[in-house]
């Protein structure tokens, strides 16, 4: 049969399609909710109005991103039973439990508390209404945790037993699928990336402001506070990567050294910085090398032994039987390099705003600016950056709020297409999980229609975010410095209209 | 009762949650067409489920999340089995959540128009194919021996399942019309109870059909009870609107959905999908099920977080208990 065809060639087509576009959404959403409540917690603390505006602006982006982060969550939630029978039938007792932990818990209180938010502004006094935005991040956090923990699962099946008169996988310890290594060190460097995500979204989106000379006060306010998520998220982001990385090495070998192109294992083992080879041979043509950093990263020394692709390759070989364990070595080496450089860049870049627009007690007089004035863009002690380095700064900044999607899109591809052939590592093989009795009609039926109803929507969501992006934070009215004082509104004029509708 | 048998009971219940809750909704959503005569009446009517309809749909997730984890062998073969009528689900359930979301965002009337028919068919072509759905598993479909389902996609549109859509289309969108009734004011509150008897009548026409059809194919002295609950609490219904009882109205079309949902899952037990070709090869409570330990732990969870879910999900609807109408509505969209 032809292999570009294969029953789940095309269903991995779809999977990745539709999660990758499906986490584009994610990251935004974990991240912008706690921001969002960070500063409407600011507001009810300080009552200053720069921040109620600046929660009113991102609150109303955090909207139009989590809208096509809920509807496409949907999918994910039916699509293992629809391309995926095999699969769901085989790890149902497993992988299934945490999908309903994450329904029953987690989507219940973002869908219902986010719906007390957006049109409670006139309904709940104010530290009520700030609450439910919590919650709505509480929900955010947990539903990731849970999704996580199963996919941990699929990279590092623990807690189960195999039962060979009902051919599936049974769940013997709910608590270690929950809290393995593997399923905390990736929700650790998940949300963390998200953090790193949301805020260059917010560095981006004020920079852009900033160079316009618009909406100053909200936009500094939203500069500090996301050049500090950056610092921050981007900083715990690579110690967790590390750590998962520690992990994996020991987990999935093969994956790694994959990562690395490292074709038969060394001690001690290089680090990759470009490589270029032939997959059939196994072997690379060309190759710069940093040496002993591989050992490094998975061991943390600089002499140990790390097993390359074709030892991994034939040791499985053994434990498995015949077959290529290999996967596919180009997309796994630069996911891993994409997902890293892409995070880092935009890491130094919020390392280096936050040292250019320090705050004034770091300045000399003369650079220190008011509150209604944009900062002086000072890379040395006593002089800022002329005019036209200044542009620049703020037009690189507006860029890195693409680099952390770039960079957690290829982190998924890497992981997932790191770990083929297998679907559950060691245990169930992509091959054998799909939908026995989906035609191949319909899986390129539903194919297309995903892929181009998420493309309109995609031009949907942007062009509206960039309306509401361009437009800058509203102006206050007089009911929104006078908050309700009573669950349900404070009832002075019974056909007052609502402080927002559909 | 073994903790199967308890789980096929919870998932009938997350499933009568989802038709009881978004059966409104989807109702809410068609009435945008049938009954609002201009864009602040569609806007009236749209903002009756604003704050809602979300945490609505996730009992739709919990379902069908459960269901994964309570029966894998369930969910395998109805999502891969019924693959089109639920890619048209999903395709109408995205679109309809953006459209709730982004229609009020940009004022182009272009814009908002096509939102609107956007609420109107979605709202309806998955009103109408969740029946097809539940007729066609409480019928029994093509299942070989390893439960995979070898039937086509027109298999599906058979009369019995077909006439469930239009049950289900009938009923929600009279559920939405009592609903109406009971959040508005003013003129769209008195059209909301005119329509809800016309579309009530004929919902009860319908719906008796389907229910002897059920019976006579599969029923047995419990269905038979649950059939006449569903079918008195419809005509209550329907009387308690004309009277003007409008709370009561809502809270009998209610059970009228309680009632026919238990009665499809009593006849379908011990099945949970039933094979046309074999008997042999139909998924049951046993068969279909997870292991005692996963059942243990899901049991847990569902005790302790459905309970919690029901409290906060109430308290919204009691913070947004106030009727709404067109003089709520302002003429532009404030933030």
């Amino acid at each position: 049969m032809d292999l570009a065809l294969a029953p789940e060639t095309l269903a991995r087509w779809q999977f990745g399609i539709t999660t990758v576009y499906h986490f584009l959404f994610v990251p935004l959403t974990i991240s912008l909710a706690a921001l969002t409540a960070g500063l409407q917690t600011a507001w009810v603390r300080t009552e200053k109005e720069k921040y109620l505006k600046a929660t009113k602006f991102w609150g109303k982006l955090f909207l139009i991103n989590i809208a096509m982060g809920v509807v496409t969550g949907i999918v994910q939630e039916f699509q293992f039973g629809m391309n995926w029978s095999d699969y769901s039938r085989f790890v149902g007792d497993i992988f299934g439990a945490p999908l309903a932990f994450e329904a029953l818990i987690a989507f219940f209180f973002e869908s219902t508390f986010i719906g007390l938010w957006i049109f409670g502004w006139d309904k709940l006094p104010k530290k009520i209404h700030l609450a439910c935005m919590w919650m709505v991040s509480i929900g955010t956090i947990l539903s990731a945790y849970f999704i996580l923990a199963a996919n941990s699962w699929m990279q590092h099946p623990v807690g189960y037993k195999i039962n060979e008169s009902k051919g599936r996988a049974e769940l013997t310890d709910f608590w270690l699928v929950l809290t393995q290594n593997t399923a905390l060190a990736q929700a650790f460097h998940t949300l963390t990336a998200a953090f790193l995500t949301g805020g260059a979204f917010m560095v981006g989106i004020s920079a852009f402001h900033l160079l316009r000379r618009k909406h100053i006060r909200e936009m500094k306010t939203s500069l500090r506070l996301g050049l500090v998520t950056v610092v921050v998220g981007g900083l715990l982001t690579a110690v967790s990567g590390d750590t998962l990385g520690k992990i994996m090495f020991e987990q999935q070998p093969m994956k790694m050294a994959a990562a690395e192109a490292l074709w038969d294992g060394e001690a001690p083992a290089p680090f990759s910085v470009f490589a270029y080879g032939d997959v059939d041979a196994g072997h690379n043509k060309v190759a710069i090398e940093i040496p002993g950093l591989l050992s490094f990263l998975a061991n943390d020394d600089f002499t140990s032994h790390v097993p390359g692709i074709n030892d991994v390759n034939k040791a499985e070989q053994e434990k498995f039987g015949p077959g290529d364990y290999r996967p596919n070595i180009p997309v796994a080496y630069w996911g891993f390099r994409w997902m890293i450089g892409f995070g880092m860049t935009s890491f130094a870049i919020g390392l280096a705003g936050l040292w250019l627009t320090r705050k004034k007690f770091l300045l000399p007089q003369h650079l220190r600016v008011g509150e209604d004035e944009v900062p002086h863009v000072v890379l040395f002690k006593n002089k800022a950056l002329g005019p036209t380095l200044t542009r620049w700064y703020w037009r690189i900044a507006i860029w890195t709020l693409a680099f952390p999607l770039i960079a957690s899109s290829w982190g998924w591809i890497f992981t997932e297409m790191g770990r083929q052939p297998w679907v559950v590592y060691g245990v169930l093989q992509t091959r054998d999980a799909v939908s026995p009795t989906v035609s191949q009609g319909e899986v390129i039926t539903s194919m297309i229609v995903f892929t181009s109803l998420y493309a309109i929507l995609a031009v949907v969501e942007v062009k509206l975010l960039a309306k509401y992006v361009k437009a800058g934070p509203p102006e206050l009215t007089e009911a929104d410095l006078n908050p309700p004082t009573k669950i349900g509104g404070d009832s002075r004029d019974a056909d007052k209209p609502m402080a927002f509708s559909y | 009762m073994e903790l199967h048998g308890v789980w096929f009971v919870l998932i009938a219940f997350l499933w009568t949650g989802y038709f009881f809750l978004e059966g409104f909704d989807f109702g809410v959503g068609i009435l945008t067409k049938v009954l609002a005569r201009n864009r602040p009446e569609r806007r009236v009517l749209i903002n009756t489920i604003g704050p809602v309809w979300d945490g609505n749909e996730v009992w739709l997730l919990t379902a069908a999340g459960s269901t994964f984890a309570a029966f894998p062998e369930w969910y395998a073969t109805l999502f891969s089995g019924f693959y089109l009528p639920l890619l048209i689900i999903l395709v109408s359930l995205i679109v309809r959540g953006v459209a709730f979301e982004y229609r009020v965002k940009r004022p182009e009337e272009n814009w908002q128009r096509n939102w609107e028919h956007a609420i109107f068919w979605t709202s309806l072509i998955a009103a109408f194919l969740w029946g097809v759905v539940f007729g066609n598993i409480v019928r029994g479909v093509k299942l070989d021996q390893n439960f995979d389902y070898v039937g086509t996609f027109w298999d599906l549109l058979n009369p019995y399942a077909l006439l469930g859509g239009l049950v289900t289309l009938t009923l929600f969108t009279f559920h939405g019309a009592v609903f109406t009734a009971l959040k508005t004011v003013g003129d769209i509150r008195v059209r909301a109870r005119k329509l809800a008897t016309g579309v009530g009548l004929l919902t009860a026409v319908l719906a008796l059909v389907f229910l002897l059809w059920t019976q006579v194919e599969g029923g047995d002295g419990k269905s038979l009870v649950a059939l006449v609950v569903a079918v008195a609490a419809l005509v209550a219904a329907l009387v308690a609107n004309q009277v003007g009882r409008e709370g009561w109205s809502f809270a009998l079309s209610g059970v009228t959905i309680v009632a026919a949902v238990a009665m499809l899952f009593l006849t379908l037990f011990p099945n949970v999908m039933p094979s046309s070709l074999n008997e042999e090869w139909s998924l049951t409570v046993t068969n279909a099920s997870s292991s005692p330990y996963t059942l243990k732990i899901m049991t847990w969870c569902a005790a302790i977080a459905a309970p919690i879910v029901m409290l906060y999900q109430g308290w919204t609807y009691w913070v947004f208990r106030k009727r709404i109408g067109t003089q709520h509505i302002a003429a532009e969209a404030t933030h």
